[in-house]
């Protein structure tokens, strides 16, 4: 296979969690979405690295599943405990932070 | 037809109706779900490449450790009845598909014209696989520091949800 068409495939993955982030309200699915774009990025890696030849792009991709697993953990935490003050986890509503 | 390319189209498919899923379904159960087919997907898609242990870790490590800390946190709040509410606007649900549709081309765009320069690169190198030997190898002379770094990060965070959920619990209380 060719290396367009993973590249393809991971910019539509990509896309989609773009998408998936500009139309869910739903803090946790904007999670999922995040973590849907951070596999596209992660295949890409590795078709890359499998057409140079190389490792190097298989080895990046544990550092990205390292920073996605501790983003996840903290991110729903956060939830977790917005969720116990404000009982919603709708980005819309939880606008404290707003001047 | 090889068999490759019909596993690549079977997998590629399959991980794409999984994220359409994911971002199309009310309920976030849902969502986790097909969360975990596109995961499994591209383990699959993974093994295509040749990266038998990346797709091991994503297996391991997406599909079984970060989806399970999802559906506990779904499963915690009890989110069924909330979710169903608060979804935005059909105006501007098509101006964001509008804007994704717009960034898939760009994408796709540099995705083909990216490939064809570094298509002359290996032409004959792109059949290999990669053992677990090679990466641990790699990981442990040339990216030492950053993996001693990757540690770090995974201590902060381990802190920081721990502070997160304690302060909440002296409050409560």
């Amino acid at each position: 296979m060719a290396l367009e068409y993973y590249l393809v495939l991971s910019a539509l993955l990509f896309t989609i969690g773009v998408i998936g982030v500009l139309v869910r309200r739903n803090a946790i699915i904007i999670f999922m979405c995040i973590e849907l774009m951070l596999n596209a990025a992660n295949l890409a890696f590795v078709a890359i690295s499998r057409n140079l030849g190389e490792t190097n792009g298989q080895v990046f991709v544990f550092f990205v599943m390292a920073v996605a697993a501790a983003e996840v953990a903290i991110g729903l935490a956060i939830i977790v405990s917005v969720f116990k003050h404000r009982q919603t986890i709708n980005v819309d509503e939880i606008n404290s932070l707003k001047g | 037809m090889n068999a490759e390319q019909i596993l690549f189209i079977l997998f590629g498919a399959v991980s794409l109706i999984g994220a359409i899923s994911v971002i199309s379904f009310r309920h976030p159960i849902y969502s986790a779900l097909s969360l975990v087919i596109t995961f499994f997907a591209q383990a699959g898609l993974f093994v295509l490449l040749g990266a038998h242990f990346v797709a091991a870790v994503q297996v391991i490590v997406y599909a079984g450790a970060i989806m399970v800390l999802f559906l506990f946190v779904i499963m915690l709040l009890n989110l069924g009845t909330l979710s169903a509410k608060g979804a935005i606007g059909p105006k501007l649900k098509g101006f964001a598909v509008i804007l994704g549709i717009l960034l898939a081309i760009e994408g796709i765009y540099i995705a083909v014209n990216s490939a064809s320069d570094t298509a002359v690169a290996a032409a004959e190198s792109a059949t290999g696989t990669t053992t677990t030997y090679d990466i641990g190898k790699l990981l442990f002379n040339e990216y030492l520091l950053p993996f001693e770094v990757t540690s770090l990060i995974l201590l902060a965070a381990l802190i920081g949800v721990i502070v997160l959920v304690k302060r909440e619990n002296q409050e409560g209380n």
